[in-house]
């Protein structure tokens, strides 16, 4: 392919973003007859499968409020933990579901249309999960109340200059105004099913939540506007939450932490993560429900290519954070920098290096962006990476700060692994159940874009390559 | 052009009809039956269609902004709340000297000032846009017509409603007819 001469090479249009044999009947049998079919019976041991590990974090969640947070590996210096490391993983998956449908809506991407709704409830599992580990990680999380601004008879008020506190406001912000905009935008798709549904039950499940939805025109252009101004809002959102999340970190003088640049390498971080588990949802998604004509080759290809972009900005913020850090001429910075590349945790260092900065260089090959599998695999070990280096993160710092005889070293113990396990499964659980309740591609919008594929409108300019 | 008045007393109509319906199997020629609608002076219309058909809206009735308005209004509302409830708690409920800093300590209101601004503007977006469509409402006459299950599907409606004043049951159902449409229904009110 590399031997065909550039001016070919460029003539040749971008495949389309939805396959033009679709039609408004073919979207709606496609879609709406997955949560109306009979499940397979590999959906039913995906289920269980799930349904052990989510019951493996109740037995977690139960011995943990029993016996408390000493259960983990958490001590002092290292208090964080595994908590603040799950906590700031989950959380960055999640930007990529918000990022797709309000980020790339704003700027006409089409390729957003068939991606957004999935992408939208993984990150709202997303964020469920990251909003657990904080809350337990509290100890006493039943007084989680204590950081909301409520009129206690203490006459106490939240710390408001503490990072922490704007945590709490910008992570249930999120979780809020997410499922604020995925609702909005499923609206008119459960029309579609209590109109598709056959069976008395389903017909008043979906009637209830459609909220009597009939199509009309005034009411497609207040839902649109609405939709917009939602996307609007979450954009800017989006960017909040992550910054806030990075200045946990910032705002604190531990080496290591504390740099300015924290808060957007950590939304590019969390853009990169998402994407890695966007790819890895859709991957499976369209090949086993046979969705290949809605969410095409284009659509996988261009995820892979935000990956290397925000992956690209990744790799350039660890040069700076080694760089900055040898720059500053400060001791405990570089002691630091040289413990996570040399230390009792040098291992978990260059498994990032190759994890993050090496693996999705493989996404500038146009074979790696057409194979699903490839691009499947170079997503697991981006999350996986992306794991790594929240833990290096948060662990390298906290277990080697400024006395050396405040010093020791953190391991995961049983009951910090079955708490992470405990979580993927949730989330792996949700979202298969999301599959088979909800439409998981937005046909109100699939409809629109066929339509003007049809009428030879073609997309509008700058659709994305 | 009459929008008509949501949560209307359905019963008071009962055993009358509440319009006429006629169904295409694309947007353009109901576009154009909308286009041709307007032309005979009728203005009790309403359409209805399986996605947000471009350009419908100014032939039915008109653009209506004031769900960006009570956005607007959310934001400050959600602004205005955040960074009071901050100043009010750092300098008059509870003030408490932490090295020194100004109780005022106006650039660490701003992320929860910001986080509250979205919060009350997502709110008002989405609940202004239900609550002006007249959702929730379970029941409305244009589901009596059996076909009109497409209308979320795959099949577009143009309903001239009998509460227009140039509206008579024969001389309406001529000209919905002369529209080219895949079957033209009355509907029950």
């Amino acid at each position: 392919m590399d031997q065909q001469p550039r001016e070919a090479k460029e003539a040749t249009p971008p495949p389309p973003v939805i396959d033009p044999r679709e039609s408004y009947a073919r979207i709606n049998r496609e879609v709406a007859g997955i949560p109306l079919g009979r499940p397979s019976l590999g959906w039913f041991l995906a289920a269980l499968l799930g349904l052990l590990l989510t019951g493996l974090l109740a037995v977690t969640i139960t011995w943990l409020l029993w016996r408390g947070v000493g259960i983990w590996g958490v001590m002092i210096p290292v208090a964080w933990g595994f908590a603040i490391t799950n906590f700031v993983w989950w959380i960055g998956i999640g930007h990529a579901g918000t990022f797709i449908s309000a980020f790339l809506l704003l700027m006409h991407q089409d390729w957003r249309t068939s991606i957004n709704r999935f992408a939208e409830a993984m990150t709202l599992f997303a964020v469920s999960c990251a909003g657990l580990f904080p809350l337990l990680h509290m100890g006493r999380p039943w007084l989680f109340y204590f950081l909301l601004p409520y009129p206690d008879t203490m006459g106490l008020w939240p710390q408001w200059r503490s990072p922490l506190v704007w945590d709490v406001f910008a992570v249930s912000t999120y979780l809020l105004v997410s499922l604020l905009f995925w609702y909005a935008g499923l609206v008119p798709d459960l029309a579609t099913m209590r109109d598709r549904a056959k069976s008395k039950l389903a017909k008043i499940l979906y009637g209830v939540f459609a909220l009597g939805w009939r199509g009309s025109a005034r009411h497609w252009q207040r839902q649109e506007l609405a939709y917009v101004l939602l996307a609007g809002l979450a954009t800017p959102l989006v960017i909040s939450v992550h910054s806030v999340v990075g200045l946990d970190f910032a705002a604190a003088i531990v080496p290591g932490w504390h740099s300015a640049f924290f808060p957007p390498y950590f939304v590019a971080g969390a853009i990169f993560s998402g994407f890695a588990m966007v790819l890895t949802l859709a991957i499976p998604l369209r090949s086993i429900y046979g969705l290949e004509g809605l969410i095409t080759q284009r659509h996988l290809s261009n995820m892979a290519k935000m990956m290397l972009v925000t992956g690209l900005i990744v790799d350039y913020s660890y040069a700076m954070e080694i760089f900055m850090s040898w720059y500053s001429d400060d001791k405990f910075e570089w002691a630091t920098t040289v413990y996570r590349m040399f230390g009792n945790y040098a291992f978990v260092f260059w498994i990032i290096i190759l994890c993050n900065i090496c693996m999705p260089q493989f996404f500038w090959f146009e074979r790696v962006r057409t194979s699903p599998l490839a691009l499947f695999v170079v997503a697991l070990f981006c999350q996986l990476g992306m794991w790594l280096e929240r833990y290096m993160i948060v662990i390298t710092s906290l277990a080697h700060d400024f006395m050396p005889s405040a010093w020791r070293t953190f391991h995961g113990t049983f009951w910090d692994w079955t708490m992470l396990i405990g979580t993927i499964g949730f989330f792996g659980l949700a979202f298969i159940l999301f599959v088979r309740v909800l439409p998981s591609i937005s046909m109100s919008e699939a409809r629109e874009l066929i339509h003007r594929v049809h009428k030879g409108l073609g997309e509008p300019p700058g659709s994305g390559g | 052009m009459q929008e008509e008045t949501p949560w209307i007393e359905d019963t008071e109509r009962q055993g009358q009809v509440y319009g006429i319906m006629v169904e295409f199997e694309e947007p353009e020629p109901l576009l154009a039956a909308a286009r041709r609608a307007r032309a005979q002076g009728y203005t009790c219309l309403d359409a209805y269609s399986p996605f947000a058909v471009e350009g419908l809206i100014e032939l039915i009735g008109e653009r209506d902004h004031r769900v960006a308005t009570m956005t607007l209004i959310g934001g400050l509302t959600g602004g205005v709340t955040g960074y009071v409830m901050q100043y009010f708690a750092a300098t008059v409920s509870y003030p408490f000297n932490i090295g020194g800093r100004p109780l005022h300590s106006a650039p660490a209101f701003i992320p929860v000032t910001f986080e509250l601004t979205i919060l009350f503007a997502a709110f008002f977006a989405l609940i202004s846009m239900l609550l002006m469509n007249g959702l929730p409402r379970p029941y409305h006459p244009v589901f009596n017509v059996p076909t009109f299950a497409r209308a979320s599907q795959d099949r577009f409606f143009l309903c001239i409603r009998a509460d227009d004043a140039r509206y008579d049951a024969a001389t309406t159902r001529t000209f919905l007819e002369s529209l080219g449409g895949v079957g033209v229904y009355d509907v029950d009110a």
